[in-house]
């Protein structure tokens, strides 16, 4: 997966309370190898219909929204399922990050592993931000994507606003994200999974380096717990 | 309780406060391929085989016993590769054959591989099911199974712990699915987040352990981590000679370290719910949230009585999928098909209370009954269950998740409304455009009898 450092995009709003893991991937496409991308199958049946043509007021069809790769949800975003197609979705269709209220938990660890930065807000400013995202079309600008493995530069700094009313910045080297209105918001992240996603790697080598402390852990509890039953 | 079955599974803990969790056991089913295909890139190995455990579940189908009768060739390549799979981990699993097959939350419990204490994890959201015993149980994704086969552990944060209690008692034709269903719509679908929930009270210690297994599986409904109830002589007694449960002197120790994991009197939780048991009615949902859901006897919302605009929109697309108006009565609605099955209520008391208001009766909407394991299967046709079912004209099936999780062929059609006994109602759940209505398996037995959404009770009292 690729490092997260930094990432100012465009931003979409995804509208519901809720919205659960079978909506960003129907059942019927986890069966498939990820080989293949799973970026054809995120929010499969709000974007698409019947016959397969693209329905044209779900917003990551708007040519504005198109190549967002920053989302903001409403509260629990990604419940229900364990399943991490959800979150391979997500990452092959060129998803980073994640703005929401609150994310179910599960979905929430699998972000963490598959690179992208889910940011947990307040419920007002998330709220407030989607309203804005929705309705500030001021014509579709031309897409300004911007992904750099450093801090927003110069004039994104500054709290004057920016000059494309759409896009968010989300700094996980300095947990904060900026606003289209250039407000700044600190977000929490522990520090571990940080920096596993500053890398772009995941955690299995470093637990791995504690195998002798988990076999010593196993001798101990095995020994203490004689009516475990494997 | 939580407390003291977490603090026996730390490895090691940072200063930041993520914690690496021992892991007694795993569960996998035949959605594990992806965490297979990244052990065998990375040149990785199940480190301790025994202590993960397979079954196929989500994609087998129900009306045959072999790979080739699944839905489509790729889903029997599927249940193939989840057999090499096995093999080459060299894990312990149940195939498709096996009579002891089923949905890997029914075959944990009832092979005593869950037990008091146990920290269990399974790529499944409804591993929550397992704490029904006094287990930490909990779901997680492809990439966290592919670190606890690998290494047994698995790095977590301690989540916030939260009591709900239930107090009084249950009226006559309320059910373990009605309690927790009432609980949802109350606390939320977002109303745990980030917390382990133990269930108390006297409705609960008054549950037998199959109830216990219902309220805990949807847990995940609540948003919660995990659901406990604590361990006692009814959980003790369930356990007692099951096939991996402890024998001779280890049975008598472990039921001493079981009783100690109950919480204390002056334990102090994070939050605490406190919800009347003696008010809970038979529950119906109306929207494509669990949390959706009222009493039998109630109505559907008006989105215009909701001063919340997002939650007004949330409501209002929710009604528009599900092909319902405001006010709307909720006993009444015609339903088109019933499922009784599904990891929440596919355990034989749930056949036998189905069963129950189906004798002698006949469904007027087509049904299927799906046991949630070839054991319990058998133990329904030893007791005749499957000829009351077969006689009312539903359809009974073998062992697997089915039309819960649609994945294997069984599906509700488009704008159908199913009345079903599984745990979610989402969207496109039961297949693109069909309308779930969770319900007891009782409540889904009176619906496929009348044909619409009804209270149970008015067929028990006749």
């Amino acid at each position: 997966m690729e490092p997260f450092v930094c990432l100012t995009s465009v931003a979409a709003p995804i509208e519901g309370r809720n919205i659960d893991t079978d909506q960003i991937i129907p059942a019927r496409f986890l069966k498939m190898d990820r080989e293949g991308g799973y970026g054809q199958y995120l929010f499969h049946d709000l974007r698409f219909d019947d016959t397969g043509a693209e329905q044209p007021g779900f917003v990551l069809n708007r040519p504005l929204f198109r190549n967002a790769r920053i989302l903001v949800t409403d509260a629990n975003f990604g419940c229900g399922s364990s399943r991490e197609g959800a979150a391979y979705a997500l990452y092959d269709y060129g998803v980073r990050a994640l703005l929401a209220p609150s994310f179910g938990d599960i979905f929430y660890n699998n972000c963490l592993k598959n690179g992208i930065v889910p940011v947990r807000l307040p419920e007002a400013t998330v709220t407030a931000l989607r309203t804005q995202l929705a309705g500030a079309d001021g014509g579709e600008r031309p897409q300004t994507r911007r992904w750099r493995a450093g801090p927003p530069e110069g004039d994104e700094e500054t709290s004057g606003g920016r000059a494309f009313p759409h896009e968010v910045t989300v700094d996980l080297d300095r947990t904060r994200v900026i606003l289209p209105d250039g407000s700044e918001h600190s977000f929490a992240m522990d520090s571990f999974w940080r920096e596993c996603l500053m890398q772009g790697k995941d955690e299995i080598g470093l637990t791995l380096g504690y195998l002798p402390r988990i076999e010593s852990f196993e001798r101990a509890y095995r020994a203490r717990n004689r009516w475990l039953n494997y | 309780m939580f407390d003291k079955v977490w603090d026996r599974h730390v490895v090691l803990e940072r200063d930041d406060g993520l914690t690496l969790l021992y892991i007694d056991r795993h569960f996998i089913h035949e959605g594990s391929f992806h965490a297979f295909a990244a052990m065998r890139q990375r040149g990785l190995q199940v480190r301790r085989p025994g202590q993960v455990f397979g079954v196929p579940d989500h994609y087998v189908p129900t009306r045959g016993r072999s790979a080739e009768e699944a839905a489509t060739p790729q889903i029997g390549r599927m249940i193939e590769q989840f057999g090499v799979n096995m093999q080459w981990g060299g894990v312990p699993h149940f195939p498709l054959r096996d009579e002891r097959q089923g949905i890997v939350h029914v075959i944990g419990p009832e092979q005593g591989m869950t037990l008091p204490g146990m920290v269990i994890t399974c790529s499944d959201s409804h591993t929550s099911t397992h704490g029904a015993l006094g287990a930490i149980a909990f779901g997680i994704g492809q990439s966290e199974s592919t670190h606890v086969m690998a290494t047994q552990t698995l790095w977590q944060k301690r989540p916030r712990t939260l009591r709900i209690t239930v107090t009084g008692q249950l009226a006559a034709g309320v059910s373990a699915k009605d309690v927790i269903l009432a609980i949802i719509a109350e606390i939320g679908a977002d109303g745990a987040v980030g917390h382990a929930i133990e269930y108390a009270g006297p409705v609960i210690e008054a549950m037998s352990v199959e109830e216990r297994l219902t309220v805990c599986n949807m847990s995940i409904e609540a948003g919660a981590r995990c659901g406990m109830v604590a361990p006692d002589d009814t959980t003790f007694a369930y356990l007692r000679g099951r096939p991996h449960a402890p024998a001779g002197a280890a049975w008598d120790e472990a039921v001493t370290v079981w009783r100690a994991l109950r919480s204390d009197a002056g334990a102090v939780f994070d939050r605490e719910v406190a919800i009347d048991g003696s008010r809970i009615e038979p529950m119906v949902t109306w929207g494509t949230s669990p949390d959706n859901a009222s009493a039998i006897d109630g109505k559907v919302p008006d989105p215009q009585t909701i001063d919340d605009p997002q939650r007004r929109s949330t409501v209002q697309a929710a009604l528009d999928y599900m092909g319902l108006t405001p006010g709307m009565a909720l006993e009444g609605l015609p339903v088109d098909m019933v499922f009784i099955g599904s990891c929440t209520n596919s355990r034989i008391e749930d056949l036998r209370v189905a069963a129950e208001v189906l004798r002698g009766r006949r469904a007027v909407v087509p049904g299927i009954v799906v046991p949630g394991s070839g054991l319990v299967k058998a133990a329904a046709e030893r007791e005749g269950l499957d000829r009351v079912f077969r006689d009312a004209g539903l359809q009974w099936l073998q062992s697997g998740c089915s039309m819960c999780a649609a994945m294997n062929g069984d599906v509700v059609g488009p704008q159908q409304r199913c009345a079903s006994t599984s745990n979610r109602n989402f969207v496109g759940r039961q297949g693109p455009n069909a309308r779930t209505h969770l319900v007891s398996p009782a409540m889904a037995a009176a619906a496929a009898v009348t044909g619409h959404l009804t209270d149970v009770r008015r067929l028990l009292a006749g």
